[in-house]
Formats: structure tokens, C-alpha cells, sequence
């Protein structure tokens, strides 16, 4: 059986006296794409934050495609590609600088790094925007620039924390078929998103709320006969 | 990651603050106007009312200019380490700094490059200003030019440690103006930039006592023995161990596990 992109087991975290996460437990199977669902607050970003380490893990364990992330940190965010909620591109720089800098943070060699940058930016369609400054690009291309440094380093597991916050009806529609389109190539996908018209019916899903999962499992089977957007309300109260 | 990998992360760090270095010229001129005015301006209005005696390593009586020029140039070193700093604290809150911290490579690494990368830059704007000066009539021996770089390499980490430990403590960039007045301007005022220790001593003891444990007073007088060709062993330790501290203290606050803004819900990077 394939190790799964993403494991989180019983994973809690909280800040002083705020328990931000009780005992999460999360699963991303390969080349599967699944969204974490849950209002703001739930908890989502701490989440991702613990996975990419920009906190500390205390408790649980989470492994990524197989790595433990305290014990081998550097192999596990080597597999790791990510999308933050709040744009991280330097504006200053052309859309392959920011590219390159970060191949070069993953240690990924001139040449190598030169041919991969042509290979994503054709695969987000940002082929033509390359020796653009990132300041000139839309919100939109942005957000596809920052999946292509992402998938820069041709991770096992890509986190999107809310990557369409900000955009409008199309370019959300862009970016999220993009990125259903690249689990087509065995990328795995971690979504985070509190929109449910962002959700799939094949999609595999987690309600977060309150730092906790409430349910998980196929969102057709969760929907029900209800609808997801009544289940979800009626999980989360009227949070939504 | 490999030694080859490790050398591609370096170099990635140093490229990107090349980089930011020639798309920000005015930031090298701005940098560099500071010094000049100490020089062309307050050097000669000090000249004429401070008397220098011979003090190590010159040899001879010097023009205030001359005493004044090794200050100015870990003058520069200060402002570019806490530029650094500040360029830290915008990273964190334009969100690119996660960028640098999720990179598979050792955290305490990543800071170094980063460091190392500031350090260089602040070496050319270093020598840019003393061959201003060296116009001006500072002229040290050649080979000082030569025998200040390892100087200034250690001056420049040390000052560079303390501005990137620094940028841990400060959440916002408006925070900042506190660090010039606090930090900035007494480690410049209370050190042997300006005027030898003795003078100090002969004005307060207490005074003489600030300046004498100040680690900023060690870093000029590194460079300053440097620059005339003489090593002055306590500012060399001084200068190596407040680095260690600074680096050490710099890499805990940004270590996710045990640095003190890791309780800052949303603060993370």
C-alpha cells in the first residue's frame, strides 16, 4: 500500500490558555485532492503551520509522504510544496526570480532550476510572464505564479491555505481547476477553504471547527440527502 | 541535503540579496551619506575643539578625521545589520520570510546565508567609503585595506547577529523607531567611535565603564587595529563571543520550538 502524502495523528496545539487544535487526525491518500473545511478560526492555519513547521509539533505525530517532520524535518518539507493564505512573492522581483530563489532554497541546481521554471510557469499557463516584475501581475496570476514556485520542487503534498482569498469568480475558477488538474499527475492536494462551492462531490473532506475534526469522508456521502452547505450548518451551528 | 545542496542554498540567499541590493541603489548612496556627513562635517568642527594624544595603534598624533574614520565605517556596519533587520521584520509581515523558513534546510543555515549575505553587502558600501575618505586625506597603510576585510567580516556578523536578533523581538514595523532610539544611537554614542575611551574616563567614570563593555567600542577598535596593520587580541574575543551570543539567541527566537513568538497566535513567520 502507497504511504499516504500526509498524516497527522492526534496532533493538538494551542497558544497559552487557546487550545487551537485538540487531537487532530487527518489523512491526505496520494494523488488525492481534500479539503479542509471549516469558518475562520477553525483552526485551518495553525494546522498548516504546524505542517510546514513554522511551528513546533508537541504532540501527535505528522509525517509527510512517510517522514516524520520532528525527526526528519528537512526530508519531510522537501516533499512538501506551499501556497499561504497571504501572498509570499517578492514584488521587486520578476516572476523567475522568485522562482529561482526558491529552487535554489530547495537546492536545486542552476540548470535543473532553469528547466523546471520554463516547465511550471507553462503549466500554470505564466510562460509569457516570466521576466515580469510580480508587482505587474493581477491577483489571479499571482496566485498561479505561487503554485508554480510551489510545484517547483516537485512535492508529494501541496497545501493551499485559502489560495483563492481575494480573487475574483474566474480566477478562482482558474486556480481551482488548475490545481484539480495537477492531482491528475499524482500530486497530492491538501485545500483548505471555508467556501463549500469549492468542493467536489468525489472530493475527500474534514470539518474542522473549533480545532477539532467533526466529521470526515467522501463529500457526496457527507452531503447526503441535506446538502453539504445544510450539513455543514448545521455541524458548525450558524457559524457560517 | 548534501554539501553541494547546502552551497545552492547559500548562494540562492546571497543571489536574492544581490538582487535586492541593486534594485534598491538609493538605499547604498542613503547609506553612505550618513558616514560622509560625520566626516566632512562634524570631523571638522570636533577637530578644533577635541586634542587627540598618541593612542594605539597610531603612532603618532592623528587629525581627528583619521581617529574618526574606523567608528565610521562600523557606523555603517550597524545601520546595514539593523537595516537587515528591518528588512526581516518586512519580510515576516508581507509573508515572505515563510518562503525562507519552510526551505528543507536547518533554520540556524538559512539565518547564517542570510547574515553572511547582509555582511557582504555592507563590506562594499564599507570600501566604498574609504576610498572617499582616502580622497578625503584618511589615508591608513595599503595593505590595511587588505588586513581590515576578516576586521570587518566579524564586526559586520557580529552587528548582523544582533539585528536579526533583534528582528525577532519586534512584531511591527512601526516598532522600529523604537530601536533606533534605544539600541541604534547609544551603541554608536557610548563606544571609541568618536572619541578615545581616556577621554570618557576623564568626563565619568560610569560613562567610561558603558562604553569600555559596550561590544559596539570592540568592533571599532578591530577594525581601527586592523586598518593600521595591528590584531588587539580582547576586541577580537569581544567581537567572536558577542557574535556566538547574538547568533545563538538570534537562531533560538526563530527556532519554532522554543523561540518566544511561537505563542503569538498568527505571528508564526
Amino acid at each position: 500500500m502507497d504511504t499516504p502524502a500526509l498524516e497527522v495523528l492526534g496532533v493538538s496545539h494551542a497558544f497559552g490558555r487557546v487550545q487551537a487544535l485538540k487531537h487532530v487526525d487527518l489523512v491526505v491518500p496520494r494523488g488525492r485532492f481534500v479539503a479542509l473545511l471549516g469558518v475562520n478560526g477553525a483552526g485551518k492555519t495553525t494546522l498548516f503551520s504546524l505542517v510546514t513547521r513554522l511551528y513546533d509539533n508537541t504532540s501527535g505525530v505528522i509525517r509527510v509522504a512517510g517522514h516524520d517532520l520532528r525527526r526528519a524535518p528537512g526530508k519531510a518539507l522537501a516533499r512538501l510544496g506551499v501556497v499561504f493564505q497571504t501572498r509570499a512573492l517578492d514584488s521587486d522581483l520578476t516572476v523567475a526570480q522568485n522562482l529561482a530563489y526558491h529552487a535554489a532554497l530547495h537546492g536545486i541546481d542552476r540548470t535543473t532550476a532553469r528547466a523546471r521554471i520554463a516547465e511550471v510557469l507553462a503549466q500554470v499557463d505564466l510562460a509569457d510572464k516570466a521576466g515580469i516584475k510580480v508587482a505587474a501581475l493581477s491577483g489571479g496570476q499571482q496566485r498561479r505564479a505561487e503554485i508554480a514556485r510551489a510545484l517547483l520542487n516537485r512535492p508529494d503534498l501541496l497545501l493551499l491555505d485559502e489560495a483563492t482569498t481575494g480573487l475574483d469568480v474566474r480566477s478562482r475558477r482558474e486556480v481551482l481547476a488548475l490545481v484539480r488538474g495537477l492531482t491528475r499527475g499524482g500530486v497530492s492536494v491538501l485545500w483548505a477553504t471555508h467556501i463549500l462551492d469549492e468542493i467536489a462531490p468525489a472530493d475527500l473532506i474534514y470539518v474542522l471547527h473549533e480545532g477539532a475534526v467533526l466529521v470526515h469522508g467522501a463529500a457526496d456521502d457527507l452531503a447526503g440527502e441535506e446538502g453539504l452547505t445544510r450539513t455543514f450548518l448545521s455541524l458548525t451551528g450558524d457559524a457560517a | 541535503m548534501t554539501a553541494r545542496g547546502w552551497a545552492i542554498v547559500f548562494r540562492g540567499i546571497a543571489w536574492r540579496e544581490a538582487l535586492r541590493f541593486v534594485n534598491q541603489r538609493g538605499r547604498f548612496v542613503a547609506a553612505l551619506v550618513r558616514p560622509l556627513v560625520w566626516l566632512f562635517i562634524f570631523a571638522a568642527g570636533f577637530r578644533a575643539v577635541l586634542g587627540l594624544s598618541i593612542t594605539p595603534p597610531y603612532q603618532t598624533y592623528v587629525l581627528y578625521e583619521v581617529y574618526v574614520t574606523p567608528g565610521l565605517c562600523a557606523m555603517i556596519q550597524l545601520f546595514n545589520g539593523m537595516q537587515s533587520s528591518l528588512s526581516m521584520v518586512y519580510d515576516r509581515e508581507t509573508g515572505a520570510m515563510r518562503t525562507l523558513l519552510v526551505s528543507p534546510a536547518p533554520r540556524w543555515f538559512l539565518l547564517l546565508a542570510k547574515l553572511m549575505a547582509g555582511v557582504f553587502v555592507s563590506i562594499l558600501q564599507v570600501y566604498a567609503f574609504l576610498l572617499i575618505a582616502w580622497a578625503w586625506g584618511v589615508e591608513p597603510p595599503l595593505l590595511g585595506y587588505l588586513a581590515v576585510v576578516p576586521a570587518l567580516l566579524l564586526s559586520g556578523l557580529m552587528l548582523g547577529a544582533l539585528g536579526l536578533f533583534v528582528s525577532s523581538t519586534i512584531r511591527q514595523l512601526e516598532n522600529f523607531a523604537g530601536v533606533m532610539n534605544f539600541l541604534i544611537f547609544p551603541m554608536f554614542f557610548a563606544s571609541s567611535a568618536l572619541y578615545p575611551l581616556w577621554r570618557m574616563k576623564e568626563s565619568s567614570e560610569l560613562l567610561y565603564w558603558i562604553c569600555a563593555l559596550n561590544p559596539f567600542t570592540h568592533a571599532v577598535e578591530l577594525i581601527r587595529f586592523a586598518l593600521y596593520l595591528q590584531f588587539d587580541p580582547t576586541s577580537f574575543l569581544v567581537t567572536a563571543g558577542c557574535f556566538a551570543v547574538f547568533f545563538a539567541a538570534a537562531v533560538f527566537m526563530y527556532d519554532p520550538a522554543k523561540g518566544l513568538w511561537v505563542r503569538r497566535k498568527g505571528q508564526a513567520a
